[in-house]
């Protein structure tokens, strides 16, 4: 297969002696990318060191100096690292207990796709009003004996929590679905007839294979929660306990009209996100990283 | 003493775990069902001390799905296995303890050949010491000591192949499974490992399933064979008689009986009979009772174009291959049967030529419901 592709190439390259045309493809894909990608990237980075006054990194003094500013980053951290390890925590044992193709994992990945297509404004709506205290949530609760007035979750930090789980939770379990379902049931079963129990097969064979694909998970689950905005406004309570770094730079945007600082915050979430990101992939680097299938043959 | 001999096999085979003291293994009426598909039905066998039983099938037949059956990687529909006196179906996998060889290996990418191969030693809980030592013995035994550092995906199909039975033996287990191993491997390779496969098993003389579709790997490496179709036993025999005295016309046409017509018997007299028609008339071994039509099989090989002047069968040429030694010839008779003979001499295709075979090489059988 990759022969031939690799044969067609080089006969079309042939005509032109050395040159790949086929390498032209790409060409509309690298201007897509410099144009909606990099060219504001860099614009938001030299606006960041102009600001309206002070000198070329005022806008990062002032962030760092200014507590309201600066806490953000912890706020938005407090939400988006809970979020990510509950995400990857339950959606990883349920992957796992569904990796054989049956009819409950196509019932159960087909629901939750839901949320990812019904998008974060109207989940925000609908658990608003189920967690609210005259939703279903609490009224159950109180109806069961549990509680005698209702539990505060909506417009603080747990509402905010609660809708980043709903919406990122089906996205990481597809993720790490797939990629169990990449890894080989013979090389488990070898396991077994080789006297490894369940436990065993899973700390021996299945998550070494997936290390690295949950760190890609975890990665991709935490820059989604990171820059929450829409729930953390809905949902949670944007002046103090749920004020993200989104909902700062939105206010340096749109409320001040300093697009200086909001493009300052906007790097600086770039660079927290970035910290991350290349901590847990510096982790993945200590597993194998080759193909999950038994062998070549 | 004795030792000097082959020490490596005293060592690796000498009776260690409570399961190297096994007699047999037996089968009693394993039955498998997928859905309303029966992929395996009533298979009742036993394998014991040392031997090597191949199952032999077409794909389909249900002889990888008894392999999964005994390893348990497949719950029963029906029936038991028992090793010796104890009940070992109703045993998960791990608990078994027996060492398998899958088709593709399974070899576990993210570990070394020696942690591979040491893999059931770690889950037995053995001293460190004592898995060096035996993964050591073992990589020795499958000449592989020089790759023990290596990742499966930096070796040869040949030597994953040697991997994956090194893991599978050096747990002692007191049956090795082999799941068409050698099926993945080029042809020269395939010889080479075969003859391999049968060093290890001389030197260890573990008890072995080993399941394939190829005749020839079951020929030489089988003391019994177990020759499988629609999931239900054809024939249990040695190689030699399986080859010589296939039980069923679908057996005889699996070990390569290609010359099967049917033809109307003239007499029967004890385990002769005589058939004739479309211009043909043979002498040959009876195999069941037959009627008034029978099925005759003769292996292109038996059926021998020797010019000879009476009996046998005349055919005229149609295709001629050179293979080596000798010519395989096509023919078709009068009656429009065609044939595949062998010749010592070059023919011609358009030659009208007599063939003979010998009366214990010619098989006849009972017509079959829906047979050729």
């Amino acid at each position: 297969m990759a022969g031939s592709v690799a044969k067609s190439t080089v006969w079309i390259a042939g005509q032109n002696a050395g040159v790949d045309r086929t390498v032209l493809l790409v060409v509309p894909g690298v201007l897509f990318v410099i144009l909606l990608f990099i060219y504001p990237f860099l614009y938001g980075l030299g606006l960041s060191f102009t600001p309206k006054e002070g000198g070329f990194a005022a806008n990062y003094a002032k962030f760092f100096s200014t507590p309201y500013l600066s806490q953000t980053i912890w706020t938005t951290l407090s939400l988006a690292i809970p979020a990510t390890v509950i995400n990857v925590g339950f959606a990883l044992p349920l992957a796992f207990h569904l990796r054989h193709a049956s009819r409950p994992q196509r019932i159960i990945s087909g629901l939750l796709v839901v949320p990812i297509t019904l998008g974060t404004v109207l989940v925000a709506e609908g658990l608003l009003t189920y967690l609210g205290p005259q939703g279903w949530f609490n009224r159950a609760l109180i109806e069961f004996g549990l509680i005698n007035t209702p539990v505060k979750l909506t417009h603080n930090y747990w509402g905010v929590l609660m809708s980043l789980v709903v919406t990122g939770f089906p996205f990481d379990f597809l993720l790490i679905l797939s990629y169990i379902t990449g890894i080989d049931p013979a090389l488990a079963q070898a396991a077994a007839t080789l006297g490894a129990g369940p436990i065993q097969r899973f700390r021996q064979i299945y998550l070494p294979l997936l290390a690295p694909g949950l760190a890609v998970v975890f990665c991709l689950a935490f820059v989604l929660s990171f820059s929450v905005f829409p729930s953390a406004i809905l949902l949670g309570n944007p002046a103090s306990s749920t004020r993200v770094i989104t909902i700062a730079a939105y206010q340096a945007a749109y409320e001040d009209y300093d697009y200086s600082l909001a493009s300052a915050i906007a790097m600086i979430m770039c660079a927290v996100q970035l910290v991350i990101v290349a901590v847990v992939l510096s982790i993945r680097g200590l597993f194998y990283r080759g193909p999950a299938g038994g062998a070549k043959g | 003493m004795q030792d000097s001999k082959s020490p490596l096999s005293d060592r690796l085979s000498a009776p260690a775990g409570a399961g190297s003291s096994f007699g047999e293994l037996r089968l009693d009426g394993v039955s498998r069902s997928f859905g309303s598909a029966v992929a395996l039905a009533g298979l009742t066998m036993t394998v014991r001390r040392g031997e090597f039983v191949t199952l032999l099938g077409h794909s389909g037949c249900g002889k990888t799905t008894a392999l999964n059956c005994v390893a348990g990687l497949l719950p029963l529909t029906s029936g038991t296995v028992w090793l010796d006196d104890r009940r070992i179906d109703v045993l998960r996998p791990e608990e078994r303890g027996f060492g398998m060889v899958f088709q593709n290996y399974a070899l576990f990418p993210h570990m070394t050949v020696r942690r591979n191969t040491g893999f059931g030693l770690a889950m037995r809980r053995l001293p460190r010491d004592e898995i060096r030592r035996r993964v050591g013995e073992v990589l020795d035994l499958v000449k592989l000591s020089a790759h023990a550092d290596k990742l499966p995906g930096q070796l040869s199909g040949g030597q994953q192949q040697r991997v994956a039975i090194a893991r599978a033996i050096v747990v002692q287990p007191p049956l090795v499974l082999m799941d068409e191993p050698l099926s993945n491997l080029d042809a020269s390779l395939r010889l080479e490992m075969r003859t391999e496969l049968k060093r290890i098993h001389r030197e260890l003389g573990r008890s072995t399933i080993y399941v394939t579709h190829d005749q020839d790997e079951a020929l030489s490496l089988s003391d019994r064979i177990v020759m499988l179709q629609d999931g239900r036993v054809q024939q249990i025999a040695t190689p030699e008689d399986i080859y010589a005295r296939p039980a069923t016309i679908d057996v005889a046409r699996f070990m390569g009986y290609r010359n099967l017509f049917e033809l109307d018997v003239a007499s029967v007299d004890g385990d002769w009979a005589n058939v004739a028609g479309k211009g043909i008339a043979l002498r040959g071994l009876r195999r069941g009772e037959i009627g008034r039509r029978a099925v005759v099989a003769i292996r292109p090989n038996d059926l021998v174009l020797d010019g000879g002047s009476e009996g046998g069968i005349v055919g005229r040429v149609e295709i001629v291959e050179y293979c080596g030694r000798e010519y395989i010839v096509d023919l078709i008779t009068d009656a429009g049967t065609m044939l595949q003979a062998r010749s010592a001499q070059r023919v011609a295709p358009g030659d009208v030529l007599r063939c003979h075979a010998s009366a214990d090489r010619v098989l006849i059988y009972p017509v079959a419901s829906g047979a050729a």
